[in-house]
């Protein structure tokens, strides 16, 4: 039988950054930044409103980190977020139902 | 052995043309890597060996089994890339797998639009237009009228989903399985499913069957 994570009577306290910033179903938008360097957030989805999806396990390296060699600490999760089509595209001509799935770390999510 | 005398000239079998600035910069790292003992020449050849047998019947083989057996399907769709490695597909690197179903309501589109990420260990390298702007910077623009350049007509009342790769996840697209294969093998059904149906730029059509 498994163990029940944390132990009954064990009293743990997660560090910041432990647990998902965002569920799945949480609106937040994304970071409207232009920071000099390597960053994996397209320009075309920087401002928009998104939906979480779902929250990435296991937690991972900030790719925009590693890119200069650091990576030391700095895990935390990726959200899939949905973006529809029509909100991203003035006068997107598809069907409204049409939409974006992206993971975006959580350093670059906002809570709305 | 053939009499092939080499009496006449051949024409270049590579390009034979100077080496341009990176190419020089490639090679001027890679010695200098090797005379550093850094690497050693093997594993830059056992690197290639690694991709080169990385090929798109990886995939279909992940996908033929996903139709077959549902219990390894649900699986798939948990955690791709413990699905993969149950079927012996190894992941090189930290890279995850999102496997998503197309069905009657969702049709799914993979795109990377800053560079070229793609499903390599179940794919092997994407093809050329995968990497090139016109699709990238399109498919998240205009998917249907893409999909459409391929041949693929979505009707409207069904989601077009484009997933844009751009960190450690990447997508691999699980088809809907043909009406009228039934009675298929599990190597039959794998030898249907194409490089581009996995991508979802085409549905897996028994007309492409390729007889074994």
């Amino acid at each position: 039988m498994p163990i029940p994570f944390p132990a009954p009577g064990l009293n743990v306290v997660k560090a910041l950054g432990e647990e998902p910033a965002f569920k799945a179903g949480d609106s937040v938008r994304i970071s409207v930044r232009y920071p000099v360097g390597h960053y994996r957030v397209p320009a075309y989805i920087r401002g928009k409103l998104a939906t979480v999806d779902a929250v990435m396990e296991p937690p991972a390296v900030n790719n925009e980190e590693e890119g200069f060699g650091r990576n030391a600490g700095c895990k935390g999760h990726y959200f899939r977020v949905a973006i529809p089509l029509t909100a991203l595209w003035p006068g997107y001509a598809g069907s409204l139902l049409d939409s974006l799935r992206i993971e975006v770390f959580e350093t670059w999510l906002e809570r709305v | 052995m053939d009499d092939h005398d080499h009496s006449h000239p051949h024409p270049a079998a590579a390009d034979e043309a100077p080496p341009g600035y990176y190419e020089i910069m490639e090679t001027a790292i890679r010695e200098l890597l090797i005379e550093k003992k850094l690497i050693a020449p093997g594993e830059i050849r056992r690197q290639i060996e690694v991709l080169d047998s990385r090929t798109p019947a990886l995939g279909a083989k992940v996908v033929a089994r996903a139709w077959v057996d549902p219990g390894f399907r649900a699986r798939l769709l948990t955690n791709g890339r413990a699905a993969c490695e149950e079927l012996g597909i190894s992941f090189y690197d930290d890279t995850q797998l999102i496997v998503l179903e197309n069905t009657d309501k969702v049709h799914n589109l993979i795109v990377c639009t800053l560079c070229s990420c793609y499903p390599r260990p179940v794919l092997g390298l994407p093809p050329d237009w995968y990497k090139a702007r016109p699709y990238r910077a399109r498919a998240v623009r205009e998917p249907r009228k893409v999909l459409s350049e391929f041949g693929t007509e979505i009707p409207e009342d069904v989601e077009i989903r484009v997933s844009d790769s751009t960190a450690i996840q990447r997508y691999l697209v699980l088809p809907q399985r043909p009406a009228g294969t039934e009675d298929f093998t599990e190597e039959q059904l794998a030898a249907m499913v194409t490089r581009d149906a996995m991508i979802g730029v085409v549905k897996v059509n028994l007309e492409h069957r390729i007889d074994s």
